[in-house]
């Protein structure tokens, strides 16, 4: 367990000890790992869905560390771009590895990040005095899909390129401004090596940059109130007499340790699709790509990537472009104003009563069955299908003011319910 | 916090997940360290490079890239082969002992066949590329210049076979690169002698 | 609350088929990239009879040797006639111009055919030319209707007729489907060795695709048995300290 704090072993305990006070003289070392790590106090009764937080840290982790050293071999022109992946494949030693943990840690970050709000959701984890946090997490989740938007054009195959056809054209609807917006965009007047190289310094230096800022934003947010608990109970408000939450647990080396684990398991999850299914059926890595970009000959289906489906269906299912950009918009933008449309009472879904409960089973299904439908084809019955879904998930935020409101709630405890384990 | 901590097993259990991580990372870190090394298209480009030597004028000289470096092959004449001999005193490493080369040049001619000599074009000082003054009694580089090679930028002096004289900044001869024949009129230079 | 989790799930399992061209059966290849004697006879096959016109300009000669278990000596007497080196790729000659004059379409490169379409896909196609007098190849294909290629292993498989079923709809309305093919004039091959034949060759572009495949997985059970290890042992660490949390 825990042994002596630093603080006292200035005078005993080595040149270890002493370089540490040194630094801690001129910088504030122990002071960070103290607030924000050994004296960091969590409740001690989070579950599952408490372990995706650190594992999107842990993804972002590698993907900044994989795409740095694909950015040493890979070539961002038009001509270059598609030879230099499969240069990567083949010639450069373990490319090929650097490559899939990549391309599998891209999708790996939307799962992960998915559930990780999900979580938000259950536990009403952006209620105040947390709804800085959901913004910041808000920014994160925009800031990442246009990380990958932009990351999915490198590699230059057929489905980058008409994806990226479909989804920057979707600008023009916009009134008076629409084409030279696009035309803005692209920087060309197509997807061209122009636009490709514009993407590449997005994806590689400025999304990249923003994304630690907002995370490291994230986290501060995060500690200066204290984490939720599935209980949605306010472990500060009872206090023993050493003024620490009775119910809270210092994060190291409790967490700390019990995070390795869920990472463990993370990762066997994860190497299991990296070396024996890095394509996951064309999910992962479309079909399509591998062959080089064809302006002229469109891919028999675009779809774009699983995680941006939902809201492709949205788009597709409404028959009119602006109307459909501007609610595919909304979808997304829709997540931001949750702390301000949920009036329930309470936090946690434990303590909601029906109404909540059924509204948040059909978002989930309905989020689910729109990234389907997003990957089929646009058929009559799916459309159709699109419109019930988007209707339910819109109805999710729309109505979340009134049904939060008028939901028969039970009282929450004083204390966070935990069985030792 | 409970009385009967095994402050034993925690210890060991500690340092047995760690010392498993740091060996996971060490694993972990190879492939990404590793992708430094020469990709099999480098490789490919750093092949070595056949050379045909039927068409080089006694006495001339012709230049080749390999590996990104000019490799000097000079068809050389009798006089020129004569004018080795002798040469010791003036040269720092006469029996090329001290430089970069296959084992076949530790002699006077620094060859396979004394008539062509390949060297790489890269003087050993600061790395400038030295010029061909094959001319014996050529002013513009010496009074008494025997023939060989001089480098303009710092005025170091080669003989005829690359050897780097006394008193001149480059510290060592000029390197011969490895190479070998596939017949009488093609070089094949970058690999070994005796190898496929 | 697993209900996303479980449903995201399925939604993943669901594989996405592979597209097969204008229609046509689909049949399975049934390779086995990890037959080096069916990658040595497909490396073989593909050399005499694609490169031609299609080159594989992401394959090294040499690493291909070494996958398939071939010596230098081995691929330069075999697999290599036009004084390219073993460190090259494997490209062709053919003139784009050529290429447009005969086909009206440059022949595609294979490095990556059997992942962008699939080994099925392929081993379908090589199987599916049909006699057809108004192509100006002479010959058709059931799996991808109104192609360029000519039937390059004609001789190999002999030529066969499309056998087609008329039907006449509720509507009244006349359409036409496939039932069978018909071998009209045999070739070198029977049915059975040809199927070898190109099933030899798919193996081969399914290797070259990715040739890192069979080291990937091998590797991916040392990585597994690892991390399985070290997730026990941090899971009695976890356990061992969270005995202190009452």
């Amino acid at each position: 367990m825990m042994e002596s704090s630093v603080g006292t072993v200035r005078r005993s305990g080595g040149r270890l000890a002493a370089l540490g006070a040194w630094i801690d003289d001129r910088f504030p070392m122990t002071k960070m790992w103290k607030e924000h790590v050994s004296e960091y106090y969590a409740p001690k009764n989070f579950n599952f869905w408490y372990y995706f937080g650190s594992l999107a840290l842990l993804v972002l982790v590698i993907q900044i560390v994989t795409g740095i050293f694909l950015t040493m071999n890979y070539k961002p022109s038009a001509a270059d771009a598609f030879s230099s992946v499969e240069y990567i494949m083949r010639d450069v030693e373990w490319g090929w590895l650097i490559r899939y943990l990549h391309s599998t840690g891209a999708s790996a970050f939307f799962i992960v990040v998915y559930l990780h709000m999900f979580r938000a959701l259950l536990y009403g984890s952006y209620q105040k005095p947390r709804e800085l946090l959901w913004i910041f997490g808000f920014l994160i989740y925009l800031c990442l899909m246009a990380e990958a938007f932009f990351g999915y054009l490198l590699p230059w195959g057929n489905m980058s390129y008409w994806g990226a056809q479909v989804i920057v054209s979707l600008f023009g609807a916009i009134p008076w401004i629409g084409n030279s917006l696009v035309e803005w965009i692209r920087g060309d007047y197509y997807i061209s090596d122009v636009t490709l190289n514009r993407f590449f310094a997005l994806h590689v230096v400025a999304l990249p940059l923003a994304l630690i800022f907002l995370v490291v934003a994230h986290i501060l947010a995060l500690h200066e109130v204290g984490s939720n608990n599935p209980d949605g109970v306010e472990i500060k408000k009872v206090k023993g007499p050493d003024g620490l939450p009775l119910d809270g647990i210092p994060f190291h080396p409790y967490y700390t340790v019990k995070d390795t684990v869920a990472a463990g398991v993370f990762l066997i999850v994860f190497c299991l699709i990296v070396f024996f299914a890095p394509e996951l059926g064309g999910y992962f890595l479309e079909h399509a790509n591998f062959e080089p970009a064809d302006a002229l000959r469109t891919p028999e289906h675009i779809a774009p990537v699983w995680y941006f489906t939902p809201f492709y269906a949205i788009l597709r299912a409404v028959p009119n472009k602006l109307a459909g950009v501007a609610l595919m918009g909304a979808a997304v933008v829709l997540l931001a104003f949750v702390p301000w449309l949920d009036r329930g009472k309470v936090r946690s879904i434990r303590y909601r009563g029906p109404i909540f409960k059924v509204f948040l089973i059909s978002f989930a299904i309905s989020f689910v069955a729109l990234g389907w439908l997003g990957l089929q084809p646009a058929t009559p019955g799916y459309t159709n299908a699109a419109r019930v879904f988007g209707f339910v998930y819109f109805a999710f935020f729309l109505l979340m003011p009134w049904y939060t409101r008028i939901d028969r709630t039970r009282q929450p405890p004083e204390r966070v319910t935990y069985r030792a384990h | 916090m409970s009385e009967q901590v095994d402050t034993g097993r925690r210890q060991f259990l500690t340092v047995a997940t760690v010392a498993t991580g740091v060996v996971g990372a060490a694993f972990a870190a190879v492939p990404f360290l590793a992708s430094w090394k020469p990709s099999a298209r480098a490789k490919a480009l750093g092949a070595p490079v056949e050379v045909d030597i039927s068409k080089i004028e006694p006495g001339a000289m012709i230049k080749v890239e390999w590996r990104g470096k000019a490799i000097f092959v000079v068809h050389r004449t009798p006089q020129m082969l004569t004018q080795l001999e002798g040469m010791a005193p003036q040269l720092r490493d006469p029996d090329s002992e001290d430089s970069e080369q296959p084992d076949f040049a530790r002699n006077p001619a620094r060859a396979l066949k004394p008539e062509y000599l390949v060297l790489v074009g890269v003087c050993t000082h600061l790395g400038c590329a030295p010029l061909d003054r094959f001319t014996p009694g050529d002013v513009t580089v010496a009074a008494d210049w025997p023939g060989g090679f001089f480098c303009p930028c710092h005025g170091s002096k080669f003989d005829l076979s690359g050897r780097v004289f006394k008193d001149v900044p480059a510290p060592t001869n000029l390197s011969v690169p490895p190479y070998r024949f596939l017949s009488d009129s093609r070089l094949l230079i970058g690999a070994e002698a005796g190898n496929a | 609350m697993r209900t996303e989790l479980l449903a995201l799930v399925a939604a993943l399992a669901v594989t996405s088929a592979q597209a097969a061209g204008g229609g046509g059966h689909v049949e399975h290849a049934n390779n086995d990239v990890s037959n080096q004697a069916s990658l040595q006879r497909g490396a073989r096959n593909f050399v005499n009879y694609c490169l031609g016109c299609h080159s594989a300009k992401y394959v090294r000669y040499n690493r291909l040797a070494a996958d398939i278990g071939i010596t230098e000596q081995q691929l330069i007497d075999n697999l290599m006639f036009t004084g390219e080196r073993p460190h090259d790729t494997i490209v062709n000659a053919i003139s784009v111009d050529d290429a447009n004059r005969a086909f009206g379409v440059v022949p595609p490169d294979l490095s990556l055919v059997a992942r962008s379409r699939g080994p099925d896909y392929i081993y379908s196609f090589l199987r599916s030319f049909y006699a057809d007098p108004a192509k100006a190849t002479g010959a058709n294909n059931l799996v991808l209707p109104g192609t360029a290629m000519p039937h390059v292993l004609w001789e190999l498989q002999g030529i066969q007729n499309a056998v087609w079923e008329g039907q006449v709809d509720a509507q009244g309305n006349a359409s036409k489907h496939f039932k069978e093919f018909e071998l009209v004039s045999p070739g070198w091959m029977d049915a059975h060795e040809f199927d070898s034949f190109v099933r030899d060759t798919v193996n081969f572009l399914d290797y070259a695709a990715e040739p890192v495949q069979l080291k990937r997985k091998s590797l991916g059970y040392r990585v597994i048995a690892f991390l399985v290890f070290f997730t026990l042992l941090a899971w009695a660490l976890k356990r061992e300290f969270w005995k202190d949390v009452k």
